[in-house]
């Protein structure tokens, strides 16, 4: 059976505040100039990564024109719910109005759980089972205060509505590849609460092996190469990794400049390669081609590749742009940050 | 406290905090937060469901510097009553503001946001706040 | 109807009463009112107990069992009645219907909050209860913010400054001092009231009514009784009218904010039923449990023109020798605010004064009094009014 679905509505959501590495390396004593990136998304202390889901989800809604009871699937991929048994995906879909006839599941799959969530509603549009449904990426990661992660996990959501193609759909979807290996290379284990990483382990054997493995395999299996894409993103933990993945697989600066925003907001984890689609489309043409790589530490990577077409035009200005939320910033201090983010002992 | 750790309270009113679902009174035109039964201004039964648009502006607003013990560890927070596009007026929280920026007035959207925790171990209160509009 | 009369008064001081528990409260305030009247418990037929949180601040309900049993009258009719900060009020409005309406000779209504054990945040979150949990409560709301949102509006409805507001506790203050019965027996300056710290922008801390514990307690008869038990007493003050009336409960139901409708609604009410008017008035309690509930109360019972109750208080006319003399034992903010028993603590200032027991806040010829007692921010209120019969 051949891929019939198309995405009908997009929309992502970004907190409002935002550190500067700077700041966090002042506090822990790094060299100011040696930051992995430049600023990064901080989620308010009223916000969760259901909360932002939310947000983004009503975003793609208003591109999509449909009511939100046509959602017949709500698939949220995160690794930080607000709860560790209680779902999201109910709580979202009931506040949204899809509730009850739906399909609904909350995936943790590292930082991949946002293209897996679209993979699986691609497969249940394709097969006829639902005619509309919802994929979301949300995260609000947490890193240990002073380590690596410290200067780059940040939050923000994303989520696509998907249907059969149609006259008014924005992207068609041309070809799926799912690359997985078990290379536990990043994890948090049940009551912790920040993750482990093994450092330069993430690179070569994890990020790199896997980004590649799906990249490659996606173009292979559908004869295409780089130069047959006019947009490409990858997962973007940091700036350094994407530049490098790119011209490792022969992609130019020119084709991954709207899908690389880590050094503007941060590593989304979930929502990250999903938000840098969203710039993409928010800037694409009809007829562009977009490939999307994802990478999720011990969970491997999905390839994607899309078609835009002309419902981009009509529908990309009936929400806000990521660009709109990236220049809607109010700078926080490391204090702030800290009791933001619940890192003071208040018990 | 009892009334504060209840799921099923919270259950109940789910819909109408998390969808802004609101009245509208068919006699005397009143729109109002949440739906009910009668009207409160003039009594009538004649009213309808009505989803409230999710923009407005500040009429009143406050900040909470002493807060209950809920809502102790959010100090200082504004509370506001807004106007909403349709004149339904709402009791709610800001958010994503800096104490300084607010004004009477001022053009907001709504936000869904976790207002409270039931204790640590317990089930998050989620419901509609309210944001700067630009 | 029969008519009703109260014979007896009796109160504790309003302080945090750290030695005696809500019950103590309870009977130390019904004996002063019994000796206070010169009767035998047995006499009261029934006990009306205004009370707002006990349920919540000290786990305690069934508080008419509980003061039946304490006093040694059980089997005595007793229960509690809650209408948030108007519960006083509104027990005072039972007990008068029981006489009232011929079923009763002698009742007692009784007041009582126990706040002081529980801490100050506990106290924010029982207080909200008297508006909607699930809409206003919920959003983090405090009692003191939704007042400063009605504070708020008559800002900008009149462009009247906060200092002429705040005033309002400054003018109480004063007379406290001189209440041996009131919480804060010291004068302050406008300046002490608009520098203490803001509680709920813009209502200032020394603009609100403080927390405390307290009881009191009133002996309602008819004039059978009146005449039977207590023949010789001196000062016999008659309850010429009681009104409760209601609002709609939350602010942002209401279409407006700057005047309290039930206010309008339960006066005009109680002066029809007292056949008086306003100017008959000699002295009034006003439920200032922030100043501009003070203010907004003077013009909703008609001693001010709507948007000017801060000017009579600012040129002297509820001052004791001004037009109408308002709190004049120094109340909510003063004399204290023991949220269920405010209702008849106002009652008992009233009855002192028209009983010519004011001592130096003494009012010249006081004969009818008016108290008006409010729960939540206006969704009950509770107007009586008395008169001095000899
Ligand atoms: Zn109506």
């Amino acid at each position: 059976m051949s891929i019939n679905a198309a995405i009908v509505g997009y929309g992502v959501y970004l907190p409002v505040y935002r550190i500067k590495d700077v700041e966090i390396a002042k506090v822990w004593g790094r060299d100011v100039r040696r930051v992995p990136i430049k600023e990064k998304t901080v989620p308010g202390p009223d916000e969760d990564s259901l909360t932002m889901a939310f947000e983004a989800s009503l975003n793609a809604l208003r591109r999509a024109k449909i009511p939100p009871i046509e959602i017949e699937a709500v698939f949220v991929g995160s690794e930080s719910p607000p709860y560790a048994v209680k779902p999201s995906a109910t709580v979202i879909a009931e506040a949204l109005g899809a509730t009850p006839k739906l399909y609904a599941v909350d995936m943790e799959f590292a930082c991949r759980a946002g293209t897996t969530a679209m993979g699986i509603v691609i497969g249940m549009v394709s097969s006829g089972i639902i005619k509309y449904g919802l994929a979301i990426g949300t995260d609000t990661a947490q890193g240990r205060p002073g380590d690596e992660l410290d200067y780059t996990a940040a939050a923000g959501a994303a989520a696509y509505i998907f249907s059969n193609p149609g006259k008014d759909t924005i992207a068609t979807v041309e070809g799926t590849y799912s690359y997985v290996t078990d290379t536990p290379d990043f994890w948090r284990r049940e009551g912790e609460t920040f993750p482990r990483h093994t450092f330069r382990f993430t690179g070569e054997p994890a990020y790199f092996t896997h980004i590649i493995g799906a990249a490659k395999g996606l173009m292979e299996k559908m004869g295409l190469k780089p130069s047959d894409f006019n947009h490409v993103v990858f997962h973007q933990p940091n700036v350094k990794f994407p530049l490098r993945v790119a011209k490792m697989l022969g992609f130019t600066m020119e084709q991954i400049k709207y899908g690389l925003l880590t050094g503007e907001i941060g590593n989304t984890y979930a929502a990250a390669s999903p938000i840098g689609l969203a710039n993409i489309l928010d800037h694409a043409k009809p007829g562009e081609r977009v490939l999307i790589v994802s990478f999720g530490s011990g969970s491997g990577s999905d390839a994607i590749s899309f078609i835009v077409q002309d419902g981009i035009e009509s529908r990309r200005h009936l929400a806000p742009y990521v660009e709109y939320y990236i220049k809607r910033k109010k700078y926080v201090n490391y204090s702030t940050y800290a009791k933001f983010r619940n890192l003071l002992k208040m018990r | 406290m009892a009334y504060t750790k209840s799921v099923p309270r919270i259950w109940r009113e789910r819909i109408r905090k998390y969808r802004l679902l609101g009245g509208v009174c068919n006699d005397c035109g009143k729109v109002f937060y949440p739906s009910r039964r009668f009207c409160p201004r003039c009594g009538s039964g004649n009213v309808n469901k009505v989803t409230l648009p999710r923009t407005g502006k500040i009429l009143y607003f406050t900040v909470i510097r002493n807060a209950p013990t809920e809502f102790k560890s959010f100090e200082p927070y504004i509370l506001a009553l807004i106007e909403l596009d349709n004149g339904a007026r709402i009791l709610a929280q800001l958010t994503d503001i800096d104490l300084e920026e607010v004004y009477e007035g001022m053009p907001v959207e709504a936000v869904f946001r976790k207002y409270k925790e039931q204790g640590r171990d317990g089930v998050i209160e989620y419901g509609i706040k309210f944001r700067p509009r630009e | 109807m029969e008519k009703v009369f109260i014979v007896g008064i009796g109160a504790t001081k309003v302080r945090e009463h750290w030695n005696l528990s809500l019950r103590d409260l309870m009977v130390k305030s019904a004996i002063k009112a019994i000796n206070n009247a010169g009767i035998n418990k047995q006499d009261i037929k029934a006990i009306y107990i205004g009370n707002m949180s006990s349920g919540y601040l000290q786990g305690q309900e069934h508080l008419g069992a509980l003061l039946a049993t304490w006093l040694g009258i059980a089997g005595v009719s007793a229960c509690k009645v809650e209408a948030a900060c108007g519960s006083g009020g509104a027990a005072f409005h039972q007990a008068f219907l029981a006489v009232a309406s011929g079923l009763y000779d002698c009742v007692m209504a009784l007041g009582v909050e126990k706040m002081t054990d529980a801490i100050t945040s506990d106290v924010t979150s029982a207080l909200i209860m008297a508006d909607d949990q699930e809409y206003v409560a919920f959003t983090g709301a405090s009692f003191v913010a939704l007042n400063a949102l009605i504070y708020r509006a008559y800002i900008k409805e009149y462009g009247v400054k906060q200092e002429d507001i705040a005033l309002f506790a400054v003018h109480d203050h004063k007379y406290a001092v001189n209440n041996p019965y009131a919480q804060y027996r010291r004068e302050i300056k406008i300046e002490d009231v608009m520098n203490s710290p803001l509680i709920a922008d813009p209502i200032h801390l020394l603009e609100c009514a403080p927390i405390g514990d307290g009881s009191a307690a009133i002996i309602l008869c008819n004039e059978r009784f009146l005449e039977k038990k207590v023949s010789d007493q001196e000062g016999v003050i008659e309850v010429l009218s009681s009104v409760l009336a209601t609002d709609i409960i939350s602010l942002h139901d209401r279409d407006t904010y700057i005047t309290l409708n039930a206010t309008r609604v339960a006066s005009s009410k109680a002066y029809k039923m007292a056949r008086i008017e306003p100017k008959d008035v000699n002295v009034v309690e006003v439920h200032d449990a922030f100043t501009i509930l003070g203010v907004i109360s003077l013009e909703d019972l008609g001693f001010a023109e709507r948007g000017s109750g801060w000017e009579i208080v600012r040129e002297g006319e509820i001052e004791i020798g001004g037009k109408i003399p308002t709190n004049t034992m120094g109340g909510l903010k003063a004399r204290g605010h023991p949220v269920g028993a405010t209702g008849i603590y106002q009652i008992f200032d009233i009855v002192t004064q028209l009983r010519g027991e004011a001592g130096k806040n003494q009012v010249d010829n006081a004969e009818i009094g008016l108290a008006q007692n409010v729960g939540g921010v206006g969704g009950t209120v509770i107007i009586n009014i008395l008169k001095r019969v000899r």
